[in-house]
Formats: structure tokens, C-alpha cells, sequence
């Protein structure tokens, strides 16, 4: 249970930084360690006292595995996040290269 | 990155100094083999197409960081990447309608062969070295925009 | 407990990447937590994840600092300081109240329910041929995820090289002068 909590808390890092910090880069680091986070909640719930990691071996009987649906989901995850990542990236650098600037509060053409 | 390949200097000249890019030159084989390990032993061991394909594109990455964009642009142009990406795509979708040999979406058609060899799973290996190319040089052409933009702001 | 210490670890390189001023130590800052996270990765026993986990870090890694070098950064902390840190406060307790409600509801850490998995683990290798288990479910029993994830990669490609293509930006300058 306190691993859950200390993941949470990692989370609400992340948010903080996002809905607080006015620079572009910040806020894409921020959406980054909660992307992170959940991906490490995940594996957590799957986790198994004494389990073992879920591949078969020779001449052998693993009895006790650990969960590997979520490990299979959190795969697709993290390279989802990467894309997702560079995709912020170059919409930032684009930004910076029309206003001169990553502060979010400086782009004044945005507010229509 | 001081001495850009947009400052003006000849192509020989492009890129990080001598001793990293003999280093570079010794050791891309080496990385680009052990993507393509990793890929081909996906349902073996630990890896799989996913990580496969990233090492794949760091070598890649790797080239262009110490030997400038114009030579890595060479060995893979815009082009060819987004060919080749929607080829990867296009694999995938060809196995999985291959399972309507069997019957249904992703059916594992193929035969299965014994478990331990690198031959066998069916149509996982297959679907392994889709995912890899995909995901390998999807990102190299993203990571190939990105530097291609810097490139063009700075002139 | 290694664990924890890898959490709590976690915790301050955030911190650090999140309120510290330069943006280069920033990065560096996220690097740190996601090399941690590979290695808990590996101590939670997936190292499939832990392998993708690092590769992924280091070319997030090369990304960043290639977007955010050169860069200057005016950072000025103006006017409504209190309103916004309060009202984000607000926002995160309420975001923490709600979670710990849901957090109570799910099992205990270290026996996970198991009801889906049990059959991919007895049947996982006579039926699909596939040694690794994490492999035969990503790529047989719950291919359609997969397929999913590959539309969205492509997708993302696809965003990218639309905003950084350099023809139409031209255009869409020249659009605005007229106006």
C-alpha cells in the first residue's frame, strides 16, 4: 500500500509541474514523469511475492509468474510516450521559433 | 554539437572530431547487430520488436550525431524512411489478415514448430520484425525532421 | 524496501527536474528518473520493459536536449504567485482524496488478482509456440492492442512531419503578411 501511495506521489510531482510551471519544456517534463508513473502503477499491481520473470524455461517448472498482462500493456505504453514526447517537442520548437520565447504566458496570439 | 554541419565547412569536415568518429566508425555494426538480435530472438527472450526497433534507430541516430546530417541523410533519405515505415505497417496488417486462413483476425496460422528454436511461434517472428522496422525507422525519421528543422533556422 | 528508496529516489529527481532553473539540468533531472525507473523495472521482474525502458530514456534524452540547447530562458515569476500555487494545491488534494478512495478498493501490493492471466500462463506456450509469455501476449492473445499502438505511432509521424514541414509554413506566412 505505501508503494501506491509514494506512486501517487510521483504523480502529483508531475501534475504540480504542469499546471504550475509557465515554461513549455517544464510542462512537457512534467507530462513525462506522469507518463512514468503510471506506467511503474501498472507494473506494481502485476507484482507477485516470489514471482518469477514470465519466460519459460528448459527442462523446467516455473509454478509462480508474475502478471504479464499489464507488462504486455505498459510495453506499447512507453514507446507510445516517446512519439507522444517528440511530438510536444517539435510543436515547442515551433512555438519558439514564431514568438521567441517558451513561456506560455508570453504567446499572446493564441487567446483569439 | 559546436561545429555544426550548417556552419559552412566541407562535408569532410562535418560532425564531431577524429577520435569519435573512428569510435563511431568501430562500434555501429555492432549496436545495428544487436537490434536485429534483439528483434529476431523477441519470443526467446526479454525484448521484442518494440526495443528492437529503437536500437535500431539509435544507430542510426548515432551516425547522424558524429558524422553530421548530410552522410546520414544518405544512407536513409526522408523518403525512403516514410516507404519504408508504411511498409512495416502494411506487414503487420498483411499477418494479421493472414489469420483469415484460419478463421479469424490474428489467428496464429502458421506452424508452431518447437518451443526453444529460433524457428518456430508461427507468426510472432514475423510480426516482430514488422513492429521493428515500424517503430525503428519511424523514429529515426522523426529524429531526421527535428535536426533537418535546426538545420534550416540556423542558415 | 529497495523499492521504496528507488521511489522516494524517484520523488526528489523529479522534484529537482521540476523547480530547478536551467533547463539542461532539467533534463538531466527526467533522465535520472527514468533510469531509476528501469531499474525498478528489473527489480519488479519485467525485463522486457526494462530493456525497451532504457533505449526509449536514452533517445527521449537526445530529443530533449536537442530541442532545449542553445535556448535562452527568461524565467520570471510575476504577480498571482499565491493564487496559482493555492489553486494548484487545491487541485492536487482533491486529485489525492479521490485516488486514495480508489486505492483502497484494489489489492494488496505483491498478490495481484491473476483471473485473466492464469489461462495465458498454463496455455501461453503449447498454444502459441512462444517461450516469452509478455511476446505471446503482445503479439497473439491481444494483438489488436498491438495494432492499436502501431496506428497511433503512426499517427504521431505523421503530426510530427506536418508541423515541422517547411513548405507549408511558408504558405501560411505569407497568408498572414497579407492580411
Amino acid at each position: 500500500m505505501s508503494l501506491y501511495l509514494l506512486c501517487l506521489t510521483l504523480f502529483c510531482v508531475g501534475l504540480y509541474g504542469v499546471l504550475r510551471k509557465r515554461n513549455i519544456v517544464k510542462i512537457i517534463i512534467g507530462i513525462g514523469i506522469m507518463e512514468y508513473s503510471m506506467n511503474l502503477f501498472f507494473v506494481l499491481l502485476g507484482y507477485r511475492y516470489h514471482g518469477r520473470t514470465p519466460i519459460d524455461a528448459q527442462n523446467q517448472n516455473i509454478l509462480n509468474m508474475v502478471d504479464p498482462l499489464p507488462q504486455a500493456l505498459v510495453m506499447t505504453s512507453i514507446v507510445i510516450g516517446l512519439a507522444a514526447t517528440a511530438l510536444l517537442i517539435s510543436i515547442a520548437i515551433r512555438i519558439y521559433e514564431k514568438y521567441g520565447t517558451f513561456d506560455i504566458t508570453k504567446i499572446k496570439r493564441l487567446k483569439g | 554539437m559546436s561545429d555544426n554541419p550548417n556552419t559552412g565547412l566541407p562535408a569532410g569536415k562535418a560532425g564531431m572530431s577524429l577520435i569519435v568518429k573512428t569510435i563511431t566508425r568501430l562500434t555501429i555494426g555492432l549496436i545495428l547487430l544487436f537490434g536485429i538480435y534483439i528483434v529476431m530472438h523477441g519470443h526467446l527472450s526479454p525484448g521484442g520488436g518494440f526495443a528492437g526497433g529503437v536500437i535500431i534507430a539509435l544507430s542510426f541516430i548515432h551516425i547522424m550525431l558524429a558524422f553530421g546530417k548530410d552522410i546520414a541523410a544518405a544512407k536513409i533519405s526522408r523518403g525512403l524512411a516514410s516507404n519504408l515505415e508504411s511498409i512495416g505497417a502494411l506487414m503487420f496488417l498483411v499477418i494479421a489478415l493472414l489469420g483469415f486462413l484460419g478463421g479469424s483476425f490474428f489467428l496464429n496460422v502458421l506452424a508452431k514448430g518447437r518451443p526453444f528454436k529460433l524457428f518456430s511461434a508461427g507468426t510472432i517472428p514475423l510480426s516482430n520484425i514488422a513492429i521493428g522496422l515500424k517503430v525503428g525507422v519511424g523514429l529515426f525519421a522523426i529524429f531526421l525532421a527535428l535536426v533537418i528543422l535546426e538545420g534550416a533556422k540556423r542558415k | 524496501m529497495e523499492l521504496h528508496l528507488l521511489l522516494l529516489f524517484m520523488i526528489f529527481a523529479a522534484i529537482v527536474a521540476i523547480e530547478v532553473k536551467d533547463l539542461l539540468s532539467s533534463v538531466v533531472g527526467v533522465g535520472a528518473v527514468g533510469f531509476a525507473l528501469c531499474l525498478a523495472f528489473l527489480i519488479l521482474k519485467a525485463p522486457d520493459l526494462a530493456i525497451t525502458q532504457l533505449v526509449v530514456e536514452i533517445l527521449c534524452l537526445i530529443i530533449l536536449i536537442r530541442a532545449t540547447i542553445n535556448k535562452d530562458l527568461p524565467l520570471v515569476i510575476e504577480g498571482r504567485w499565491f493564487f496559482n500555487t493555492i489553486s494548484t494545491l487545491a487541485f492536487v488534494v482533491v486529485f489525492l482524496f479521490f485516488a486514495w478512495a480508489a486505492i483502497k478498493e484494489l489489492p494488496a501490493f505483491g498478490n495481484p488478482l491473476m483471473s485473466v492471466v492464469k489461462k495465458y500462463l498454463a496455455e501461453g506456450t503449447s498454444r502459441t509456440g512462444a517461450v516469452n509469455i509478455v511476446s505471446a501476449v503482445v503479439l497473439d492473445f491481444r494483438a489488436y492492442d498491438t495494432l492499436g499502438e502501431v496506428t497511433v505511432l503512426f499517427s504521431a509521424v505523421l503530426g510530427i512531419m506536418a508541423v515541422l514541414r517547411r513548405p507549408g509554413r511558408k504558405k501560411i506566412e505569407d497568408k498572414d503578411n497579407v492580411r
